[in-house]
């Protein structure tokens, strides 16, 4: 069942590169809206000497991951303190859901007055979006620990240091996990999105320069590079998630 | 110093501030500090402008009945999208769930191209759909088709085979199954879905104003940003901002309603 499952998708992806390629080769559609797949590929090797493709793929990689890794170190102690005084993370939790759900990204205007054109600008906002699940994730899995845990730090006479870094957060590892995918797959978006919208940085800026050249198959080419690379981002997590789950 | 740890929910009970004076407290602070910084002078008084700048800059914006059409067009872009996607969305995760052949087939690139930076896709949409609301519209759907297909496949998933096999053994149609025994499973997560959905739809109409267009509120933010009017801009982003966080609370509130956690 799984394998003809990725047979068949597998068969799609071919059966629907085909019909896009006839129906630009034959055409039904303008070449300036949808160059022929085959064109797509072929400018792959363009973009990789000419446009910097790499080095692109390369900035886009290490922002995100800079900003993701920033988002762990502040946001699980800030998700610890607030799941230690209750009263605090009950006050804040509602509004860390808002932000989570809000426009956040639009705030980059701001950012650029702040941190200027720079890729200080691009992680600062790939960090802001990635915190706050990773503040929630970790409030929320500490909060629901069962209270064994906390009696056998107790008995162990544990300080509260002892405690968090032995047993709590461990235990508690999990949900933070949830929180870190969050993080990632979210400050990837907005780094993206921030260098497409302002021309700046990595993948997003290669996008927005093969448009403004008007090269539509190279523009075509570094999108489909862009989807691949955050499905690879993606599958990485999913499987070090699932792996953890085993473990 | 703040330890950081955990006491036992038992003696959990921090005596002292309630959660109101808390909030309370600490928007206060924050504003505060934000006016302290402002008027101190150490930051540029354009990057932060004082309070009461913004506050009146946004009294102007409400009053100004120029305002609304653009909240309009901005509101009419996601709210096109969001019944084009999310249609989309639950047919593709209906049908995925009644096939295992297309779960199968399909299933992966969804769940590839879901969590992709939607915003990549603007420049084809505009070569596809031109420059006026086209593109956005279209941002705003894709952008909310993927919570709400997922979702909705998701509940299909979650359908007993038993309940499935009694409804079938009363020789009930294809169609009384799926209103019998499916619909009423994938309500609640699609009402959970959409919430999303309404949210990144939202952005995604946003985000292609604020690239290219000539109406709606992206375009009056980066009009403002561009002319450097940043008290406008702060005010503008409050609003916008006041504007998705009420949609999604009353869209929580009406999901709670129907059992959404």
């Amino acid at each position: 069942m799984r394998l003809s499952g990725s047979w068949a998708s597998l068969g799609l992806l071919v059966v629907a590169t085909a019909a896009l390629e006839a129906l630009s080769r034959g055409g039904w559609v303008s070449t300036f809206v949808m160059p022929p797949p085959s064109e797509t590929l072929a400018a792959i090797p363009g973009l990789f000497l000419h446009e910097g493709l790499g080095y692109a793929t390369w900035v886009t990689f290490q922002t995100t991951l800079l900003a993701t890794t920033l988002a762990l170190l502040i946001g699980v102690p800030a998700g610890a303190l607030l799941a230690r005084h209750r009263r605090f993370g009950q006050a804040y939790e509602p509004w860390l859901e808002a932000a989570f759900s809000a426009p956040i990204i639009l705030l980059y205007p701001l950012f650029l007055i702040f941190f200027g054109r720079s890729l200080v600008t691009i992680v600062v906002m790939g960090f802001v979006v990635g915190v706050i699940p990773v503040i929630i994730k970790t409030r929320e899995g500490i909060v629901n620990l069962r209270p064994v845990f906390h009696n056998l730090a107790l008995s162990l006479h544990m300080s509260d240091v002892q405690s968090l870094i032995k047993i709590i957060l461990p235990a508690a590892l999990p949900s933070i996990f949830v929180g870190l995918r969050l993080a990632l797959i979210y400050a990837m978006i907005n780094i993206v999105a921030v260098e497409f919208l302002v021309g700046l940085g990595g993948l997003g800026y290669l996008v927005a320069d093969m448009y403004d050249r008007y090269d539509i198959p190279s523009m075509y080419s570094a999108i489909v590079f862009v989807v691949v690379l955050s499905s690879a981002f993606f599958l990485v997590i999913e499987r070090s998630e699932a792996w953890l789950r085993s473990a | 110093m703040v330890a950081i740890g955990i006491t036992p929910p038992a003696a959990a009970a921090d005596r002292g501030l309630s959660v109101g004076a808390i909030r309370l407290l600490t928007l206060t602070g924050l504003l505060a500090a934000y006016q302290a910084i402002s008027s101190s002078g150490l930051v540029f008084e354009g990057a932060m402008p004082g309070l009461p700048a913004i506050a009146v800059a946004l009294l102007r914006q409400v009053a100004d009945p120029a305002f609304y059409p653009h909240l309009g067009r901005t509101a009419y872009e996601a709210a096109a999208g969001v019944a084009i996607g999310a249609s989309v969305g639950v047919a593709c995760g209906v049908s995925l769930g009644a096939s295992r052949f297309l779960a199968a087939m399909l299933d992966p690139w969804i769940r590839a191209l879901a969590p992709a930076p939607k915003i990549i896709f603007l420049p084809v949409l505009i070569l596809a759909f031109g420059i006026d609301a086209g593109p956005k519209i279209a941002m705003a759907a894709i952008s909310s088709f993927f919570p709400v297909a997922v979702a909705t496949f998701g509940g299909m998933r979650e359908v007993r085979r038993i309940l499935v096999q009694v409804v079938r053994s009363f020789d009930a149609s294809t169609l009384q199954l799926l209103r019998i025994v499916y619909l009423p499973s994938i309500v609640v997560p699609l009402l959970g879905s959409l919430r999303l959905a309404v949210g990144v739809a939202l952005i995604g109409a946003l985000l292609a104003e604020v690239k290219m267009s000539n109406k709606g509120l992206g375009y009056l933010i980066i009009q403002d940003y561009n002319a450097f009017r940043t008290a406008e801009m702060y005010a503008l982003l409050l609003l916008v901002f006041a504007l998705a966080l009420s949609i999604n609370a009353v869209l929580r509130a009406i999901g709670r309603r129907y059992g959404v956690p």
